[in-house]
């Protein structure tokens, strides 16, 4: 409770990363809000062909789309198949990583060895690619974009706490509690993790960030959930044969997802910088 | 003898790496719901059709036979068919590499001449309005979609202004093949009017895949030139009465560089992961336009290729770089 009030005090110091953590709960509230805020809701399953492809107005503040669709009330549910995506994916690598990086770096067997070698495997060909080829295999649908984004996105956290379990054994703390009897799980759970979560929380920010871009990438090649889901990777590509006269319509959903990664990033930019003492001295 | 244990220790690993990667690759291809001897056979096939198709590529064999077949074939440079093309994969693949790397290596030329001075001078004035606008410009570089990028490019450039091609690597065939690096052909060639073509084909694409390699590069200069800045051999160097100026740009920023340089191997990861979906925008003929056609017509033979081919390249890049960071940092070769 105490190290979240200092975080809270050392964030509200740091500009940048109040900036973007304001972005993240502005995201987060547009996607709860959506149903209210929207002023057409039932534009992300309806098509109005008659208002197809008009600039922003009063009646839509971001213009329509090829259906005549309003983009500004399909942008706000958009947030929620963003919000989704990201959470379940990178919640799914952090419970599948962190585990198998702890038990990798506690235990030096040849099992240990040949779990950091298949994580090396997954990392050795750009995320993107790999999850290209599953999404393409199971079919487009948000379930399928997420355990593609999941299956290639765990390594990261297995090698981030392979590599701080084995620094932090070296610690006395650790050998203390080995002394007293504790079991390999209670050290594991109960000592290494509290002194390495800082590490995960900054890297968890940021893989949110870099979720969310891949996840329009695979939306954008027409490998994410199917229309009409207000998908923004989708709207943008479905944009392409209006342009460049309909200029409004690729905007919008692009200048979203800016904001958001952006948001993620700063934020995990300001944490690292209030946890992890080495890396301040870079930002004074 | 340090060097050649340290290449031998990182070689042991390259071949079960490759093999690894290919057995996640088929295992994930192979469980393609929709039959891609269906795909192939086309709309209104019979079912013999089918049975013949699935025949002739070995898709009726049990999936081990499978990839042991793929796995002696790709040993003896023979990727398989292209199951839409009809052409050899490896044939179709290395007609592509050039495009690609042709792409990246200017991209990250240009990334490197660009974000190494830009980082140096965001941490020699730091706090300044020029360091806040080049953190405003980095994180802008990493949170933008390239595909998003990309489309703002030729929504700009091409369509609005005309200054640059829309699409593709030139307007007419190119120069005669020599390299397969139009810049580099157009220059044998001595064809002036093909080179400025093709130069001001790759304007667009690399911008948009040097943003976020650039903005990688500011940071991490940055962040190496503010460390060394606090070294005690800056703090004696200062002592001796050297210019700011000497001190910054000869000493500090040489060591600051062993950092840069080994996010080289992390800068061409973005780029090929960015290159899959840049290309497709500007329809540029690179394994990642290739990938992902394969991608779309179920081609799981040319999805292996590619994923085969990018990341035997990503991985000796890597290499490469390890050996090179052991090399200027004799602390990191342990």
């Amino acid at each position: 409770m105490q190290t979240a009030l200092f975080l809270l005090q050392r964030l509200a110091r740091d500009k940048t990363a109040l900036f973007g953590a304001l972005l993240i709960v502005g995201l987060i509230l547009v996607a709860l809000l959506a149903p209210i805020l929207a002023t057409h809701p039932a534009d992300v399953a309806e098509f109005h062909p008659a208002e197809r492809l008009q600039g922003p107005s009063a009646t839509h503040f971001l213009g329509t789309d090829r259906m005549g669709s309003d983009i500004y009330s399909r942008l706000l549910f958009g947030a929620r198949i963003t919000i989704v995506i990201a959470l379940i994916a990178v919640g799914t690598s952090v419970l599948i990583g962190v585990p198998i990086g702890l038990l990798a770096g506690y235990y030096r067997t040849w099992f240990s060895d040949l779990l950091m070698r298949v994580s090396d495997i997954f990392l050795a060909v750009p995320q993107i690619v790999l999850a290209i080829a599953i999404a393409q295999t199971l079919g487009p649908s948000i379930e399928n974009v997420i355990l593609a984004l999941s299956i290639t996105y765990w390594p990261f956290w297995a090698r981030l706490v392979y590599a701080e379990t084995r620094s932090a054994l070296n610690n006395t703390y650790v050998e203390a509690s080995i002394a007293l009897g504790a079991s390999p799980m209670r050290v594991l759970f109960l000592h290494v993790l509290p002194n390495i979560s800082s590490s995960i929380i900054v890297r968890t920010t940021i893989g949110m960030g870099g979720t969310i871009l891949t996840a329009a990438a695979l939306g954008f090649l027409g490998l994410g959930p199917p229309p009409p889901t207000p998908e923004w990777g989708r709207t943008i590509a479905e944009s392409r044969e209006f342009l460049p006269d309909a200029w409004w319509y690729a905007t919008a959903p692009g200048v979203a997802i800016f904001l958001v990664v952006m948001g993620f990033n700063l934020l995990g930019d300001g944490l690292r910088d209030i946890l992890d003492p080495r890396t301040r001295r870079s930002r004074q | 003898m340090r060097i050649i244990a340290l290449v031998l220790k990182r070689l042991t690993w390259f071949v079960p790496t490759l093999v690894g990667l290919l057995l996640i690759v088929f295992t994930v291809s192979h469980i393609i719901p929709a039959n891609p001897a269906v795909v192939l056979a086309g709309e209104g096939a019979t079912q013999a059709q089918i049975d013949a198709i699935k025949e002739k590529f070995g898709l009726d064999q049990p999936l081990p036979v499978q990839f042991w077949r793929y796995l002696k074939s790709v040993v003896s440079g023979d990727f398989g068919t292209s199951l839409y093309t009809q052409r050899p994969i490896a044939e179709d693949l290395l007609t592509r590499v050039p495009a690609t790397l042709e792409l990246t290596l200017i991209t990250i030329v240009i990334a490197a001449l660009l974000g190494i001075p830009l980082g140096v001078i965001a941490a020699a004035r730091r706090n300044s309005f020029i360091d806040h606008a080049l953190r405003f410009f980095t994180v802008s570089g990493l949170a933008i979609a390239s595909f998003w990028l990309a489309i703002l490019f030729q929504l700009l450039f091409a369509m609005k202004l005309g200054w640059t091609p829309l699409q593709g690597r030139a307007d007419s065939w190119g120069p005669d093949p020599v390299t397969g690096f139009f810049v580099i052909d157009a220059i044998i060639q001595g064809d002036w009017d093909i080179f400025s073509d093709v130069v001001s084909h790759l304007v667009l694409p690399v911008m948009t895949l040097a943003f976020p390699a650039m903005a990688t590069i500011v940071r991490f200069t940055r962040a190496g030139v503010l460390d060394a800045i606090n070294s005690n051999y800056v703090l004696y160097e200062q002592a001796m009465g050297l210019p700011q100026r000497v001190i910054v740009w000869k000493y500090v920023l040489r060591n600051a560089l062993i950092g840069t340089v080994t996010q080289i191997g992390l800068i061409f990861g973005i780029l090929l992961a960015g290159a899959v979906v840049v290309e497709s925008v500007f329809d540029w003929p690179g394994l990642g336009l290739y990938a992902v056609n394969s991608i779309l017509r179920s081609d799981y033979n040319g999805i292996m290729g590619f994923t085969l081919i990018t990341g035997t390249i990503f991985i000796l890049v890597n290499l490469l770089v390890d050996i090179l960071h052991g090399t200027i940092d004799p602390r990191g070769a342990g």
